[in-house]
């Protein structure tokens, strides 16, 4: 097999929420952490869409962030083409970076509300000396033809498109410096439904006519289901199963993934008989010991409250579960 | 007469006078909700959906103004009352439910006292009735340890169960309607789907017509008896549920349905429905659908299109349905 594009390794991530050093010494409290992201390993191969899904507070945006440089990492590692980008000087990351973009969820805050949409996408052209002078607007004519707006919006400024297309010029911002991996963060969850089947579309065109890779993440899993090639499944900062996109649907392991799948309204659905979801999401401040599911999960075993559950090899990827593993014992 | 609709919706036209001109909001809107019935309502941001649920429950903010068409409860106009009589209708025999329950309730009250007070004022009931009726109705919710949490303030409880303090606050006065905008949306799926169930079953076994205000179709699917379209202020086709999402008539429910990615669907390509709704300030004339639809002819650019009937009790604002009946007869 191929090279993976991409590959995390034992990545985590913690922050720092302590209240103020004064109100630590005065209310006797102890430094507080939030372990946003614990020990996530997964690859991402070259041409393929790997999706994140999960509920909020599960870790998805900060991953994101970590595999863009946005924020660091407080372990592990993040394989980019074969060099590491957790240990990199400056300089090369900086090479790097021009090779992967980011599109982000609210179109409305990414994109600076004074500069001309010309200006916001021959900006990253300009950072990394891809285009010059009249070429560069030749370019921006060329990027905005490609996602589906036309030359004549380069004067023009943000306010004076819609959500989706607004989300165009992010994707045409994105595209700009020739990328061969984008993370989409929530792409279209701002957007209405028939909008979001035109992004959609958009963001599967592109990838087929430049074979880019894509790293998405959503909590929406329709929408998950429609575009991925591969899902990662994360709860409470853990990657608690990896599946390829139609088997995961088909055949999910984890409790978790069950749970999450029962979960989701279907239009199909009508009147059918769901399992009841019990519980909510604990605070991931002080998360359960052992599965950070196991409080809410039906197939708990005493050892569920004691271990983290190790990755067990599943028919398309893994999964972490005590109760998976005993099955495939 | 005993079939008489128990909300009744006629020709309402919402309308906001602005410097450059009046904008028309919702233009003559109809619809009835019977007794015990979920009407779902569903739309693109900017149908008029939230603003029809305002405009049921007098609660349009200025300068929006209902310019035209009555809206009936039980028989009696209630669009035309004093804000003193109406004041009493609300939370009495119109219960709400808003999307982000963290600001409909007070976070300076504890939940006692909110649910107590709001007792109180619609029911003759003393203080401590009050307070077992609101301690018996959180824990019909589903709040655990109902007669300890409810001296709780609202942030000590999570979003999921803040959403089922609002549920509660809604039905304390049992109400004939609640209107529920887009009550799940601020949700995590996991608990969204606990709360739909918790509406629809509490609202079954109190007899209680709900007004289901949403953009999800999911939900719509699982949830309503009947599910009305809004487009650009105007219905577009109403009609029981399973009819509207299996063989939607007008072309804009179609392309809407075709444009949601379904877990069950075999991940093609979702259909587009090109360009976006219109502002209220351009408007096209005749169907307000036309420059969007693959259909349109002549009729479609000159006149707007009423409700028609339909076989099936169903309705369709389009010219496509009234050729058809006229070649036909």
């Amino acid at each position: 097999m191929a090279e993976p594009l991409l590959r995390i390794e034992n990545l985590w991530r913690r922050f720092d929420v302590s209240k103020p050093w004064l109100n630590r010494v005065i209310e006797r409290e102890e430094r507080q952490y939030l372990t946003a992201v614990a020990d996530v390993s997964f690859d991402i191969r070259k041409g393929e869409t790997f999706a994140l899904v999960g509920e909020s507070g599960s870790g998805k945006s900060t991953i994101a962030k970590m595999v863009v440089g946005l924020l660091s990492a407080s372990r592990g590692h993040i394989h980019f083409d074969g060099r590491d980008l957790t240990s990199l000087p400056p300089a090369e990351i900086r090479a790097q970076r021009r090779r992967f973009q980011m599109i982000f969820q609210d179109p409305y805050a990414s994109l600076n509300p004074r500069w001309r949409v010309g200006d916001i996408i021959a900006e990253p052209l300009r950072t990394f000396g891809i285009a010059r002078g009249a070429e560069t607007s030749r370019e921006v004519g060329r990027l905005l033809d490609t996602v589906g707006l036309s030359a004549g919006d380069a004067d023009k400024f943000p306010h004076e498109f819609s959500g989706g297309q607004r989300q165009r010029i992010a994707i045409a911002r994105a595209l700009s410096s020739r990328p061969e991996f984008i993370v989409c963060d929530e792409p279209t969850s701002a957007l209405d439904v028939s909008v979001q089947a035109q992004i959609l579309n958009l963001m599967r065109d592109l990838q087929d006519e430049m074979g880019l890779t894509y790293l998405f993440i959503s909590h929406d899993l329709s929408v998950v289901h429609h575009m991925a090639d591969r899902i990662g499944v994360l709860y409470l900062g853990r990657l608690v199963e990896v599946a390829d996109g139609k088997a995961l649907f088909r055949d999910p392991q984890h409790p978790y993934t069950r749970m999450l799948l029962d979960a989701v309204p279907d239009l199909a659905a009508g009147g059918r008989g769901r399992k009841r979801v019990e519980g909510e999401i604990p605070n991931p401040i002080d998360p359960p010991p052992g599965c950070a599911f196991h409080p809410r999960c039906p197939l708990a075993m005493p050892v569920c409250r004691e271990k983290v559950p190790p990755a067990v090899p599943t028919k398309t990827g893994f999964a972490e579960c005590f109760a998976v593993a005993e099955e495939t014992v | 007469m005993t079939d008489e609709p128990l909300l009744s919706v006629r020709d309402l036209v919402v309308e906001f006078p602005t410097r450059r001109g009046t904008l028309t909001a919702i233009d003559r809107l109809s619809f009835d909700i019977a007794r015990g019935e979920v009407l779902g309502m569903v739309g693109e941001s900017g149908a008029g959906k939230s603003l029809t649920g305002a405009a049921i429950i007098g609660l349009l903010e200025p300068p929006g103004r209902i310019a035209g068409g009555e809206v009936r409860l039980a028989g009696e106009r209630i669009d035309t009352l004093s804000p003193e009589a109406m004041r009493r209708i609300r939370g009495k025999r119109i219960g709400m439910v808003f999307q982000d329950p963290l600001t409909s309730l007070n976070p300076l009250y504890t939940v006692a006292q909110q649910l107590t007070e709001t007792i109180r004022a619609h029911l003759h009931v003393g203080e401590k009735e009050a307070r077992n009726r609101a301690i018996a109705l959180l824990d019909r919710v589903g709040i655990p340890a109902a007669a300890r949490r409810i001296d709780d303030y609202p942030h000590h409880f999570s979003g999921g169960m803040r959403q089922r303090v609002v549920i509660a606050l809604a039905l304390c006065a049992e109400p004939e309607l609640v209107i529920a905008d887009e009550p799940t949306t601020a949700l995590d799926v996991s608990v969204q789907a606990q709360i739909i169930e918790l509406l629809k079953e509490i609202c079954t076994e109190r007899g209680a017509a709900v007004m289901l205000i949403t953009h999800d179709m999911g939900v719509i699917a699982e949830t309503a008896d009947r599910v009305a379209v809004l487009y650009a202020g105007r219905l577009a086709e109403i009609g029981p549920v399973r009819d509207i999402i299996d063989r939607p008539e007008h072309p804009y429910t179609q392309g809407l349905m075709g444009s949601i990615p379904a877990i069950s669907d075999t991940g093609d390509r979702l259909v587009q429905i090109p360009g976006a709704m219109p502002r209220l300030n351009a408007i096209p004339p005749g169907c307000a659908f036309n420059p969007r639809c693959p259909h349109a002819f002549d009729r479609c650019r000159i006149d707007r299109p009423d409700a028609l009937g339909r076989p099936g009790s169903r309705q369709v604002a389009c010219w496509l349905y009234d050729r058809e009946e006229a070649a036909h007869g």
